[in-house]
């Protein structure tokens, strides 16, 4: 048994695990507050990707350095979107809110084809190929950053729900919508800020994924899959369930590598989607189903 | 009723007399626009009449062009036969996949997220598959002849993909005043209500996924033989599931027309965008089209353009309201 | 004779007992009415009556036959129908379209299958409407369609929920003597009901329930004077204060 390997692998995949979460995070918010499942997430990821890799590439800032532009962007775009098209179907039947969501999903994916064409970007960040030692493993420097500002970001989300007064009624709102809209908490409002904010947390992945993939237009689907994956496990719009799934699934998709090429990765994610769904729909972790 | 019989007949009339006014190139827009609407119908059986929502149709295109490609690359057996099998096996596939998600209660946004799991799990493992031509996909050789389904030109393809079209629209149409439609309807509109009125919607959900499946699949075959071209990210890929739904969709989910009406609305949007703006590098933009006008519809037109249509032409087709 | 048995049926969900060892019999060709308070249990015996909720312990017999583990659409092939409290009619299709669903469960040929719905929907009084869509009818029809849909499935054993629910003296009045018209044609009747007009004048028996037991049986006019079911719905004070 190559413990040094084994312990290179299950490195990495935590570190790429804490951005899973992050992402995860922002789905489970959604579905959290208003009981829509984001089919447009994955997307929104990528455009965060892109405006992040724009910036770079015209203001020359770091991807690390401009993530909160990056943030601010996207938590536009959700916004936006939440205000046009998801305000209005939150009534519909669980399966007629999935249509339009896959439909700018759509949209999404075509304008980063459209703007940036369909071939894979590799560009050079600050952070570069350096790494550092950790024990008999060596670890990326931008995948370590990655990972600590992703968990710094998840924190800070739990910490803003739990401590502050706009958290508060989100978790309230998201908990018993009549009841929030009795006392005075504008419903619609809260709405669109969960919806914004569960976007700018998945762009702001997007960004930190920057120096550790390729991007390229059509990322968007497999990383809603993951991030439905990790909210599954977690447990559906438990947020630290998200941040933990995470890891488990940057792990278990690294230490697969020991038995199927890189590139079948995804297969383990997906089977193991499926076979939560089947046997344990409420998460690992449990959570509002 | 009548009238519209008799305008459905005059249009299908113009349509198999088309290919002898168009150049080559136009017939090939039709050839598409009947191929989608086709697909659209395999997946409108399913969704819009049961309800279950599929995101990973996609899976059954690849299956049956895979399937047919392989036989007849390896074994020289005839597409035609080749669909068929190709049809079985998605049928053997839709079953597991609904028996898992029915047994195991999955509804709504779960059961989207199992198709899309199946499909994709699909299109990863045929990428690693070294015989079925990996990443890279297969490219089929030129070899026309009936019993290759492989033609020169686009007209023969025109009316097979056209006998699709009208014969799923038929055959949607049969099934909708059927006994099984009008169960697969009442699953549809309510499962639990229907369960209480005798209707093992287990059953019939299961008899959709099937046939939809199988429909589905001889579109697969049907495209190989068509673009000679065949790879994971063709025939398997999630572009392709949200692409033949959208048809449906815009034209009306749940009805024998809609797709077809989605088509004729789509599928020549594509290729103006693609022609106007010819260098290609504005790829896309007609992917946009579609997502904006499907938004725009599932808000403001949720049956479909069809039933608007269907509104504002009663009086003239002499239609119950 | 009976037409439905339930013995020592008992539900529960997590930690709360909603239903502890109810036993009672439905008499062939009989009306019986279930009251209670909102909460006693009434829906959830429906429930597991009839499929939709496993039953914990006990059993439910139809005629001979247990009902124990079949699922829904089976006990309803057997003769047991129910309506829903809250009335789910198949929105975007005919009212003669929703009757034939029910129709179909015992008809194979669509044509006698379509027969037999207008004649439920002519029988329902909703003759008039058998082309319209069912989401066009106002709330009372709606609860004719629920009704009618049911009735096309020949049933033996009929169970209503709540039935009368949301409907003015009028159209109460009109419901009850649907109800006796189905009864005649030989179909027993299980009622749950809070519209007590509706209870006294068609039940031939009544069972009361609080907190998922039973704490009373025996005719309308006994039922009601009853202090365990006076105690049950208006509170012990009141009770006492009646003397």
């Amino acid at each position: 048994m190559n413990y040094a390997l084994l312990l290179q692998l299950t490195v990495q995949g935590i570190l790429l695990g804490g951005i899973y979460g992050l992402i995860a995070v922002g789905l489970s918010l959604i579905f959290g507050v208003m009981g829509v499942i984001n089919f447009a997430h994955g997307p929104m990821m990528v455009m965060g990707m892109y405006v992040s890799y724009w910036i770079l590439v015209v203001l020359g800032i770091d991807p690390y350095l401009s993530l909160v532009l990056v943030a601010a962007c996207i938590f536009v775009l959700g916004y936006l979107v939440q205000f046009l098209v998801v305000n209005r179907i939150l009534d519909f039947p669980e399966a007629m809110q999935v249509l339009p969501l896959v439909a700018i999903g759509l949209i999404l994916e075509n304008s980063v084809l459209l703007l940036w064409g369909p071939d894979p970007r590799s560009p050079k960040t600050l952070l570069g190929l350096a790494a550092v030692p950790l024990g008999s493993a060596t670890i990326d420097v931008s995948r370590l950053v990655a990972f600590c500002l992703a968990v710094a970001i998840t924190g800070s989300i739990l910490l803003f729900l739990k401590k502050t007064d706009l958290g508060k009624a989100i978790r309230a709102a998201a908990d018993n919508r009549t009841g929030a809209l009795l006392i005075g908490i504008k419903v619609d409002r809260i709405n669109n800020f969960s919806f914004a904010m569960g976007a700018a947390t998945t762009g702001a992945a997007g960004a930190l994924l920057i120096p550790l993939i390729p991007l390229s237009p059509h990322l968007g689907h497999d990383f809603t899959l993951t991030a439905f994956v990790v909210v599954i496990l977690g447990g559906m719009g438990n947020l630290l369930g998200a941040l933990v799934g995470g890891l488990i699934l940057g792990v278990a998709e690294s230490l697969s590598t020991l038995f199927v090429p890189a590139t079948m990765k995804q297969v383990v994610s997906f089977s193991l989607l499926v076979v939560i769904m089947l046997w344990r729909p409420q998460g690992l972790l449990g959570g509002r189903r | 009723m009548k009238r519209l019989y008799l305008l459905l007949s005059g249009v299908f009339a113009v349509l198999i007399l088309l290919p002898l006014l168009l150049d080559k190139y136009v017939i090939g827009i039709f050839v598409m626009i009947f191929y989608y609407a086709y697909l659209g119908q395999a997946w409108n059986v399913l969704t819009g009449y049961t309800g279950h929502i599929s995101l990973g149709h996609a899976l059954y295109v690849g299956i049956g062009a895979y399937i047919s490609t392989y036989l007849a690359q390896q074994l020289n057996l005839t597409p035609w036969v080749g669909m068929i099998l190709g049809g079985i096996v998605a049928v053997l596939v839709a079953s597991c996949i609904g028996f898992l998600g029915f047994r195991f209660g999955l509804r709504g946004v779960y059961f989207v997220i199992l198709t899309i799991a199946f499909a994709e799990i699909a299109r990863l493992v045929v990428c690693h598959i070294k015989p079925l031509g990996g990443f890279a996909g297969i490219f089929l050789d030129f070899r026309p002849s009936f019993y290759n389904l492989q033609f020169r030109g686009n007209v023969p393809y025109y009316y097979i993909s056209l006998g699709l079209m009208a014969g799923s629209v038929l055959f949607v149409r049969l099934l909708e005043v059927s006994r099984m439609g009008r169960l697969m309807i009442a699953v549809r509109e309510d499962e639990e209500a229907a369960q209480a009125l005798g209707v093992d919607s287990f059953k019939y959900s299961m008899l959709a996924m099937g046939i939809s499946a199988f429909m589905t699949a001889l579109g697969g075959t049907f495209f190989a033989n068509y673009v000679y071209y065949i790879s994971p990210n063709t025939v398997l890929s999630m572009g392709l599931s949200i692409e033949l739904i959208l048809r449906p969709i815009i034209g009306g989910l749940g009805t024998a027309l809609g797709p077809v009406l989605g088509s004729f609305i789509l599928t020549p949007l594509s290729e103006i965008s693609r022609s106007y703006f010819a260098k290609g590098g504005l790829e896309g933009l007609h992917l946009i089209l579609y997502g904006v006008l499907a938004v725009l519809v599932v808000l403001f037109m949720r049956r479909g353009i069809l039933l608007y249509l269907r509104r504002a032409l009663a009086p003239v087709l002499r239609l119950e309201p | 004779m009976n037409a439905l048995v339930v013995e020592s049926l008992s539900k529960n969900f997590g930690g709360l007992t909603a239903v502890q060892g109810l036993s009672f019999e439905l008499h062939e060709r009989e009306i019986l009415s279930l009251i209670g308070p909102n909460g006693a249990g009434k829906t959830t015996v429906f429930n597991c009556l009839t499929g939709f909720l496993p039953l914990d312990s006990g059993d439910v017999r139809l005629g001979d036959r247990s009902l124990k583990r079949l699922r829904p659409h089976e006990i309803c092939r057997l003769g047991m129908v129910r309506t829903f409290q809250i009335v789910r009619p198949f929105l975007n299709i005919s009212v003669l379209d929703n009757v034939l669903v029910g129709a179909m469960l015992r008809e194979r040929s669509l044509a006698r299958a379509r027969a037999k719905a207008l004649e439920v929907v002519e029988f329902v009084g909703l003759g008039r409407f058998s082309n319209a869509l069912a989401a066009v009818l106002p709330l009372p029809l709606r609860k004719r369609l629920e009704l009618a849909k049911a009735i096309a499935t020949r049933p033996r054993v009929l169970l209503l929920d709540e039935v009368m629910a949301g409907l003015n003296p009028t159209e109460v009045d009109e419901l009850i003597q649907l109800i006796r018209a189905v009864n005649q044609e030989g179909i027993s009747v299980l009622l749950i009901e809070h519209v007590m007009r509706g209870v006294i004048a068609l039940s031939q028996r009544v069972i009361a329930i609080n907190y998922g037991q039973k704490i009373a049986e025996g005719r309308p006019e006994e039922i009601v004077k009853n202090p365990a079911v006076i105690e049950a719905y208006l509170g012990r004070e009141f009770l006492e204060s009646q003397g």
